[in-house]
């Protein structure tokens, strides 16, 4: 079994999902973390200065933003699904407000598993919960996973 | 001397830590920026396959440059979206060209794709929108 196989299996008994981010190099490089709160996976982005695009704000990159959009997807897929990791399709960001130099906080619903696609709402926020700094939609194509968690 | 979607991505802090480099742009708002393949960008070690993470910040860091390619100037990415068109090769550079094909007053309309040296064959699609920032009020009246 792969470390990443490993990684995704303890997390999804036990949600530490920073296990299973540190086997991923783009997640290491950005410092994405990532926990389980109430069934879903919360990924958390702390501000470094490398990950800046707009440097009068300061504020996070807006490619950084979607990419915590997208990986909290596929997390959130893992979680429910197991290995492999499901194929983004499409992905469609809005952006609603500049994420500050502050952390950035994301997590996914998904609203609806069918047997090949999934179609998953995307939520970026900082401070407040209620005031997402970025939404996210997309579609993705399901590998053969595991299973249902538990 | 470098264009202004040069400076701008020589600029802007993302793009530089990700390694991107300006190809060109001309005044009709096209550019072309490049995206060296790096093992520490990878986004599935099994695949060796760059982030899709790292696609995002290749679009629109290019949709934005292409704004200012031709003589605007973005003040934030609307929205965008990416269309998966067909896998990305492992360990390959990525190349995104773009054009903002519309301006208004208010809004730059950008489409583009990212391939890996066959623009026909790319692997995504880019659509976005960016809003402009304020346009400066007429000489002689109050901001």
């Amino acid at each position: 079994m792969s470390a990443l196989a490993e990684a995704v299996t303890a997390a999804r008994e036990s949600g530490e999902y920073d296990r299973v981010l540190a086997e991923l190099p783009y997640a290491r490089f950005t410092g994405m973390r990532a926990g389980l709160e109430a069934g879903h996976v919360r990924l958390r982005l702390p501000f470094e200065p490398p990950l800046v695009g707009n440097t009068r704000a300061p504020a996070f990159h807006g490619g950084v933003v979607g990419a915590c959009l997208e990986t909290v997807a596929l997390l959130q897929l893992v979680h429910q699904r197991g290995l492999p990791f499901a194929k983004t399709i499409d992905f469609t960001v809005d952006y609603l407000r500049l994420a500050r130099a502050e952390e950035l906080y994301a997590y996914a619903e998904i609203q609806r598993l069918g047997r090949r696609v999934a179609n998953v709402r995307m939520f970026a926020y900082q401070q407040r919960r209620e005031e997402p700094v970025a939404l996210g939609r997309g579609n993705f194509l399901l590998g053969d996973g595991a299973g249902p968690a538990q | 001397m470098a264009s202004w979607a040069a400076l701008f991505v020589a600029h802007v802090p993302h793009a530089q830590a990700l390694g991107m480099e300006h190809v060109s742009d001309d005044a009709t708002g096209r550019c072309v920026i490049k995206q060296p393949w790096r093992e520490d960008l990878v986004g599935d070690p099994e695949t060796g396959i760059l982030s899709g993470g790292v696609i995002t910040a290749l679009l629109d860091t290019l949709g934005a440059a292409t704004v200012i390619a031709r003589g605007k100037r973005p003040q934030a990415t609307l929205d965008l979206r990416i269309d998966y068109l067909r896998p990305a090769a492992p360990r390959i550079d990525l190349l995104g060209e773009a054009e903002c094909y519309r301006v208004t007053r208010h809004v730059a309309f950008v489409r583009g794709v990212c391939h890996q040296g066959d623009a026909s064959r790319a692997v995504a699609n880019l659509t976005a929108t960016f809003i402009l920032r304020e346009p400066k009020p007429p000489k002689g009246e109050p901001a």
